[in-house]
């Protein structure tokens, strides 16, 4: 939009991957004289504030420097050898698909730093205990940006990987000391998967760079795997594809997602539905697709197949916490409607054609805005009434949020309804386009399959929007009962809204209007499909 | 030292006194000689110095270490021999290549730290350790150690891995009138003697086989062997392997180790875990790689199944140990130990099936190096710890992040790197490199089973990891850390965080001509 010098936008991409490294390490360190604040918690948590501010600042200037007429480019692009002897070099750059996900991160980073600060702030006021040691949360924050937006810039297959292992330390920590109940546990199962996922695509990523010469995404991705054989590629495509869909997550590979959500703190949950899962997807985008096509084609049936039922296995598992007895943890029964959003994400991946996965693309992006709004909605009504359990909420005739708190009620109730994909709001575009991609799949996929996997995810749809109606209806409407006193319930707070609007704002943005979206995506995952040079 | 080791191997039929007059590039040898020479000196000095002088001797020991360490640097791009066949060029007992130099560094340097843990292990035990023999023995253990990689033919090779090896026996059980230290020193030298005889039984049948000893005419004249006596060469190849996992704690022959790390003091658990697996390995490789190629049909499985075996066993033992038991740091870091043995083992093994076997055993070198800094990096707080925490429990790490900050973000920081986990940035390259040996070799399996154990790991370090930045339980302990120790949790750390940034440092071995 903006003309601004190519060397300008390196500086500002490197800036966006190093600055919160450089943050986490600085917000270790005693606070210098001056910016001491009120106390030390304070300090460091406005600390992380700015970090996050600036690197969300420069992740729009890259936006508006970026060059929407050639969106499928890569732009901003560095190229520093490191490790001569692994061949690794630091390859960094920004094209279509990367663009809007680096956004994403820097946006709900800075909204959960943001967020937390002032919380802190506001419980201050009030006698509860405020979380521990907020120095090592901002900077174990801070890591687990660095690691995100790094595997969203990075165009090496080894440093993706560094990329990819860099956030399941800080993750780790963060639901294993400020987590809820059964948070040892939870984390445990998370950094196991994970790990055991990712040594697996180590091993795959390895086989490929070996195999080919290169670790270059971008040479690989031209090559379009004429380098490698059909075995090699099948072979490769299994084990980085496990590594992805355990990241994913994928059904069967799903289980610590639903513990390690409900564990979490609202932070942790927010970050890892909106910015960790799409690590997964986008691998899948951005390695597997264009750089061995033939050993995506010959898993891309079971992937919509293990999609679909991801959908409604995901859908199911909702449908069975909402009911009433279920002792149904909300927390929970959102981590389950990730499982099946995601299985949208494969789906449209899977069809192997434009449409599905610029289909995925967006529906990641909106997963992200959609997820992160409802586990702050969530994460804020657990502060207030102190469960997420949505028996203990709604009692015998609804918890009445709209009554209690009307504006809290109307957000949840909108998150949820732009959850279940309304037309006019985000989710609704993603989700169509992928099931179009599954109507008319590649030419070398089996049609009759992808119609079947695709009238089994449209019903999906409809199990979705059942469960998060009946979600509506248990939580924000009800009579107030008049004759018992009711403890008060505060409503949105002002820094809530700020932390929040923003989601909303975009989600209905991406809703309305999902050119934006779809302009920049596109060119790209045409080009990526077609073979790297078009 | 290696003098007699030449005589020996030269025939008979020399005139000796060719041999008498050959010269001797003194420079090439430098190293280990002036590691040797200091350790004499100190055993001399000893006898002369009061007792509240003894400091004096340790602080000579790591001047000398640091001198020969510093001898290395002429020698940097400069392949030179030394002892050579006359007439015959390229046969030689002593070479100092890029091999031999990574794995010297790597024992002095090692040895430099180790003898900066002793200086208050050997202080703090008040006479518990007679200060002149312990630097005599681990100055001489060095010595053995820094030969052990630039010898050449088969009689120097067991020389030099005896004079690596007995002086630790005497280091295990120095410690006076403990049971468990005496005890550990005999386990320890009763496996280690078995492995050496076995290794010279199989030593003998390869001479007998091909009339050397020398590794590049071994590696030559053993293809043409005379089809009665193949059995034989085999026989031999195959006790000297034998005789080498002995020596790298490989499974089976890994009982020896949890027992002696914690019988020993702490900075020889710290130097065996340490070099005594470079001696081990570098012995290893020069048997296989250099002495033994056209066998690689017999020991390239046997090591790939040994490896897989020795990371498996190490791992799940590591995981099995329980935090509260005493001295289960010490324990955890001995069954590691036998656990990162296995991820050594897999580029050797891979070197096997490779074009370019010099290309895995760089892996091997980089992955050495840097387990060498981590792991001496680790042992060096649990030696601060250990000084407040007699017992030296996983347990007794609880909330070290409240008292010592620093040191526990370093701990962490070793663990990880051991663990192979970003923020341990070295650590996840060095496996990343041994992986890709693994699959260059199209070793898939040993990868996959690589791949697995690198996840039990994951496990209890990061448990070990967790547990430092929990609340502690009774009043923290602060550990007031003496200069010595501190230097070496420096120098370890500044090493680990600089590989971490710019990893080529060591990882260029796996790229470059070793031998």
């Amino acid at each position: 939009m903006i003309d601004i010098n190519e060397s300008v936008m390196q500086v500002l991409l490197a800036f966006i991957v190093v600055g919160p490294l450089l943050g986490a390490a600085a917000a270790l360190l005693p606070a210098p004289p001056g910016l001491k604040g009120k106390s030390p918690e304070q300090a460091v948590l406005r600390h992380g504030v700015t970090v996050t501010g600036a690197v969300l600042i420069a992740a729009i200037v890259l936006v508006l420097g970026f060059d929407h007429d050639h969106p499928s480019k890569m732009q901003a692009s560095t190229d520093i050898s490191w490790i001569p002897a692994l061949d690794v070099r630091i390859h960094l750059g920004i094209d279509g698909i990367s663009l809007p996900l680096l956004v994403l991160t820097a946006l709900l980073t800075f909204l959960c730093a943001l967020y937390s600060y002032f919380k802190q702030r506001h419980e201050r006021q009030t006698p509860r205990a405020s979380s521990p040691n907020p120095k090592a949360f901002v900077a174990l924050l801070l890591v687990l940006e660095s690691g995100t937006l790094a595997t969203f810039a990075v165009l090496d297959l080894i440093l993706f990987f560094l990329a990819f292992e860099t956030v399941l330390i800080p993750m780790y920590f963060l639901i294993a000391r400020w987590g809820g109940e059964g948070r040892a546990g939870a984390a445990w199962k998370f950094i196991l998967f994970t790990l055991l996922g990712s040594v697996v695509m180590l091993l795959g990523l390895l086989l490929i760079g070996i195999t080919a010469g290169t670790f270059d995404m971008v040479a690989l991705a031209t090559d379009n795997g004429r380098s490698l054989t059909t075995s090699v590629q099948v072979i490769a495509v299994l084990a980085i594809g496990i590594g992805l869909a355990v990241k994913t997550p994928m059904w069967p590979l799903h289980s610590w997602l639903p513990d390690a959500h409900t564990a979490a703190p609202t932070v942790g949950s927010v970050l890892l539905a909106g910015v960790l899962l799409k690590m997964g997807t986008y691998g899948f985008v951005r390695i597997l697709l264009p750089v061995a096509p033939d050993g995506f084609r010959t898993f891309a049936p079971y992937l919509a197949a293990f999609a679909v039922v991801g959908i409604i296995y995901g859908s199911l598992a909702c449908l069975a916490l909402a009911r009433r007895g279920a002792k149904g943890d909300l927390k929970r029964l959102i981590a389950y409607s990730s499982v099946g959003h995601m299985g949208f994400v494969l789906l449209g991946v899977a069809s192997m054609t434009p449409t599905g996965v610029n289909g995925a693309l967006f529906a990641n992006i909106a997963h992200g805005l959609i997820t992160g709004l409802l586990f702050f909605v969530v994460g804020a009504l657990k502060d207030r009434t102190g469960t997420t359990d949505l028996d203990a909420l709604a009692e015998e005739s609804g918890h009445a949020l709209y009554g209690r708190a009307p504006r809290l009620g109307g957000l949840l109730a909108f998150a949820a309804v732009a959850s279940l994909g309304l037309p006019g709001l985000a989710g609704f575009w993603g989700e169509m386009l992928a099931l179009f991609g599954a109507f008319d799949p590649h030419d070398d996929l089996s049609r009759p399959a992808f119609l079947t996997f695709m009238a089994i995810a449209a019903f999906g749809t409809l199990l979705t929007a059942a469960y998060m109606l009946i979600v509506v209806r248990r939580v924000c409407m009800g009579a107030v009962p008049q004759d018992v006193p009711q403890p008060k319930l505060a409503d949105v707070r002002t820094y809530e809204f700020a932390a929040w609007t923003p989601l909303v704002v975009l989600t209905v943005v991406a809703g309305l209007w999902p050119r934006t979206l779809l302009g920049l995506t596109d060119p790209a995952v045409q080009q990526l499909l077609s073979g790297g040079t078009r | 030292m290696s003098s007699p080791a030449q005589l020996l191997a030269e025939p008979l039929a020399q005139p000796l006194a060719q041999n008498l007059v050959q010269s001797v590039d003194w420079l090439a040898i430098a190293p280990p000689t002036i590691t040797a020479v200091v350790g004499l000196v100190v055993l001399v000095t000893d006898l002369f110095v009061k007792d509240a002088r003894k400091p004096l001797l340790g602080w000579i020991s790591v001047a000398g270490l640091a001198a020969s360490a510093l001898m290395l640097l002429p020698l940097v791009n400069d392949d030179r021999s030394t002892f050579c066949q006359p007439g015959e060029p390229g046969v030689c007992s002593y070479t100092a290549d890029t091999f031999t130099l990574a794995i010297q560094f790597l024992v002095l340097g090692g040895a430099l730290l180790t003898a900066l843990l002793s200086v208050t292990a050997v202080k703090d035990a008040d006479r518990g350790l007679p200060a002149g023999e312990y630097w005599f023995l681990l100055l001489s253990s060095a010595a053995g150690a820094a030969l052990l990689p630039a010898s050449r033919d088969l009689a120097t090779l067991i020389v030099a891995l005896e004079v690596a090896s007995l002086p630790a026996f005497a280091l295990v059980g120095l410690r006076q009138g403990d049971r468990r230290s005496s005890e550990a020193a005999l386990k320890f030298f009763l496996s280690s003697v078995t492995a050496t005889a076995v290794s010279l039984m199989g030593i003998s049948f390869v001479y007998a086989t091909t009339g050397t000893l020398y590794l590049t005419q071994v590696a030559d004249r053993i293809q043409r062997v005379d089809g009665q006596f193949t059995t034989l060469a085999q026989t031999g190849v195959v006790l000297i392997l034998v005789g080498f996992a002995f020596k790298t704690a490989a499974v089976p022959f890994h009982f020896w180790v949890p027992d002696t790390y914690v019988g020993a003091p702490l900075p020889i658990a710290a130097y065996l875990s340490v070099i005594g697996k470079a001696v081990g390995f570098s012995g290893l490789i020069l048997i296989t790689v250099v002495a033994l190629p056209s066998y690689a049909d017999v020991w390239g499985p046997a090591l790939a199944a040994l490896a897989a075996l020795t990371m498996t066993v190490g791992n799940v033992g590591a995981l099995r140990q329980q935090a509260t038991r005493a001295y289960s740091a010490v324990r955890l870091l001995a069954w590691s130990s036998v656990g990162q043995a296995g991820y050594l083992l897999v580029p050797i093994a891979a070197a096997a099936y490779s074009d370019d076997p010099e290309h895995s055993i760089g892996s091997t070198v980089a992955y050495a190096l840097m387990y060498a800094a981590v792991n001496l990096g680790a042992f060096a707080v649990a030696a601060l710890v250990g000084r407040t925490r007699a017992l030296n429990r996983v347990a007794d790490y609880r909330g070290l992040y409240a008292s010592n900050p620093l040191t526990a973000l370093l701990l962490a920081f070793f663990l990880l790197c051991l663990a192979g986990l970003p923020p341990g940035v070295i650590g996840l390259f060095a496996k990343v490199t041994v992986f890709s040996a693994a699959v260059d070799a199209g070793l898939g399996w040993l990868a996959v089973v690589m791949a697995v154990n690198v996840v039990i790991a994951l496990f209890y370090y990061l448990q070990w990891t967790a547990l430092l930045f929990r609340t502690p339980e009774d009043a923290p302990a602060g550990h007031r850390a003496p200069v010595p120790l501190t230097a070496a949790i420096t120098v370890t750390a500044v090493l680990a965080v600089a590989l971490s940034g710019a990893p080529q440092l060591i990882l260029r071995f796996a790229d470059t001509g070793l031998f």
